[in-house]
């Protein structure tokens, strides 16, 4: 069974009075934030999801997959593995080189030509990461960077798991916009729970979480995709700069110094209005 | 009087407090009774917690015992002390298991919790607490990589292939929904007298398991076994 959509049906909220978002319907390749302050019921939302809620959880929401309630055997089965998770807190923590580890997962998920998807996985590994592995790495050395990196392409290549969740994955070393898209084109449902601003604007739709309960349902709009797509660009120059020095150059000798001031007052006004405007 | 029956094993640190914490807040909020038993070595701190959910809970520690034979040689008392509770659901977390003991009795649910983080082999050693368990609990999923999760679980169902796997964070409860289920769906017990264990206990009678404490032939007697050096 392939899966089409999620839909989630609104239940109740902290204080037991109704949510204000009776339904949800999520599509495949579609990339949905859950936004809110903690302890407004973020984590709750996800576990409901990845639970296939059937009414019963403190929220009383019911999750749909393809329409079919958690009563009707047949989803539960197909989807055990229903959701995979990104996230800041997770390292690899076996001790095996980076093939000998994406071989035996790739055996594990019954995948044919085991040689190709990994080194594709390798490939779309470094398009991510600023700083490219090789085969032959240890998994427990790999930078942060690398290890979230290496974490997306092998959820978008070899796990089965239809709903991915990403989970405070910050900018250093990883495109971010780049591995949305990736999984968006596997035709990943993507859901984002995250405090960081370019993350959240990246995503169709943001559920706002208020007190336990799913409060309102955001479209993005064309001024916040403008300001998104802003601030990528802002962090892409960030990135540049960091590798600069890491290279060893400094700043100042670079030509576009001049540039890079104006785009960080330009930053800093940017992030202060979008935040303002949240 | 007619209780449902978990039996919680793993190795130790594993979660099985933290995850049998969130079951029983569910279990809870259906006006459920939940009480607790611990069985450790020598000593533990689980009552403490357990209590603080409100529960009647009650500690065995076997002390100069082997824990597993302590466990199951009291198992009859701690249902009397359960009924006597007026439980519906009992939860039974044992510690001190070796890897060569289950803890599973017919009739009850045995829960085996194991963390990602203990390597891919162990599954295996840890033997038939984890080959005769109903349900397989695998924890701290929030710290290791999908992939490594998912070799995991792999592992796991090479060694067991009829339970079910639950993946639960044992800090914030993530996934314990699906074991409260479970629970809900066991039929109750009417009794434990006369149960029988999936899988018998080592025999453990030599000296050693009487107080010896020196080490040689000449103080060794009963069931004593070499090792074979061919
Ligand atoms: N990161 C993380 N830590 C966990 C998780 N579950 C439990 N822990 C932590 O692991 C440690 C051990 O958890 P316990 O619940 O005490 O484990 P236990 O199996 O009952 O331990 P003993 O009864 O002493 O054998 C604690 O510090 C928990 O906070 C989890 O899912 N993720
Ligand atoms: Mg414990
Ligand atoms: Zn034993
Ligand atoms: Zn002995």
């Amino acid at each position: 069974m392939k899966l089409r959509k999620i839909s989630i049906l609104g239940g109740q909220d902290k204080d037991a009075n109704p949510e204000n978002i009776r339904r949800i319907d999520i599509q495949t390749g579609e990339v949905v934030a859950v936004v809110g302050p903690t302890g407004s019921g973020k984590t709750q939302l996800i576990s409901d999801i990845e639970q296939y809620a059937d009414g019963a959880s403190p929220t009383r929401r019911t999750i749909l997959i393809n329409d079919l309630g958690p009563d009707s055997n047949g989803p539960n089965k197909a989807f055990r593995h229903l959701m995979a998770e990104v996230s800041q807190k997770m390292n690899f923590v076996m001790d095996s080189s980076v093939a000998a580890f994406l071989r035996k997962h790739a055996r594990v998920r019954g995948i044919e030509d085991i040689e190709k998807r990994v080194a594709d996985v390798l490939g779309l590994t470094n398009e991510l990461a600023g700083e490219p592995i090789s085969m032959a790495d240890n998994l427990t050395l790999l930078s942060g960077g690398q290890a979230r990196a290496l974490m997306v392409a092998d959820v978008a290549l070899i796990s089965n798991a239809p709903v991915v969740l990403i989970d405070e994955i910050e900018n250093a070393g990883i495109d971010r916009l780049k591995a949305l898209n990736i999984l968006k084109g596997q035709g990943k449902i993507v859901l984002v729970v995250t405090h960081d601003l370019t993350l959240t604007l990246m995503a169709d739709r943001r559920i706002v979480m208020k007190n336990g309960g799913m409060c309102k349902l955001h479209r993005l709009t064309r001024e916040e995709k403008r300001i998104a797509a802003e601030l990528a660009a802002i962090e892409a120059d960030i990135s540049r700069l960091r590798n600069l020095i890491r290279r060893g150059d400094s700043i100042e000798k670079s030509k576009n110094n001049k540039e890079k001031a104006v785009l960080w007052r330009e930053f800093c006004s940017t992030a202060h209005l979008t935040s303002a405007g949240l | 009087m007619s209780l449902v029956f978990v039996i919680v094993a793993g190795p130790p640190s594993s979660g099985k407090t933290s995850v049998m914490m969130q079951v029983i807040r569910h279990l809870q909020q259906d006006s459920l009774q939940v009480s607790a038993c611990k069985i450790d070595c020598l000593e533990t701190s689980d009552d403490a917690r357990y209590r603080s959910l409100g529960i009647p809970v009650c500690v065995g520690l076997s002390d100069y015992l082997c824990p597993d034979h302590f466990y199951v040689a009291n198992l009859e008392e701690v249902w009397d002390w359960a009924e006597n509770q007026k439980t519906d659901v009992l939860i039974l977390e044992t510690a001190g298991l070796c890897h060569r003991c289950a803890p599973a009795v017919q009739g009850c649910l045995t829960v085996c919790v194991v963390d990602n983080l203990v390597g891919l082999d162990t599954p295996k050693k840890i033997g038939p607490m984890l080959s005769t368990a109903d349900i397989i609990v695998i924890t701290k999923g929030d710290v290791v990589s999908q992939a490594e999760r998912e070799v995991f679980s792999h592992q796991v169902e090479c060694v067991n292939d009829k339970a079910r796997v639950i993946h639960i964070n044992g800090l914030n409860g993530q996934g314990s929904l699906g074991l409260k289920r479970d629970i809900l769906k066991m039929s109750p017990l009417q009794g434990i007298t006369g149960g029988q264990l999936r899988y018998p206990m080592p025999a453990a009678i030599c000296s050693y398991c009487a107080g010896e404490t020196i080490v040689g032939s000449a103080y060794q007697m009963g069931n004593v076994k070499k090792i074979d050096f061919r």
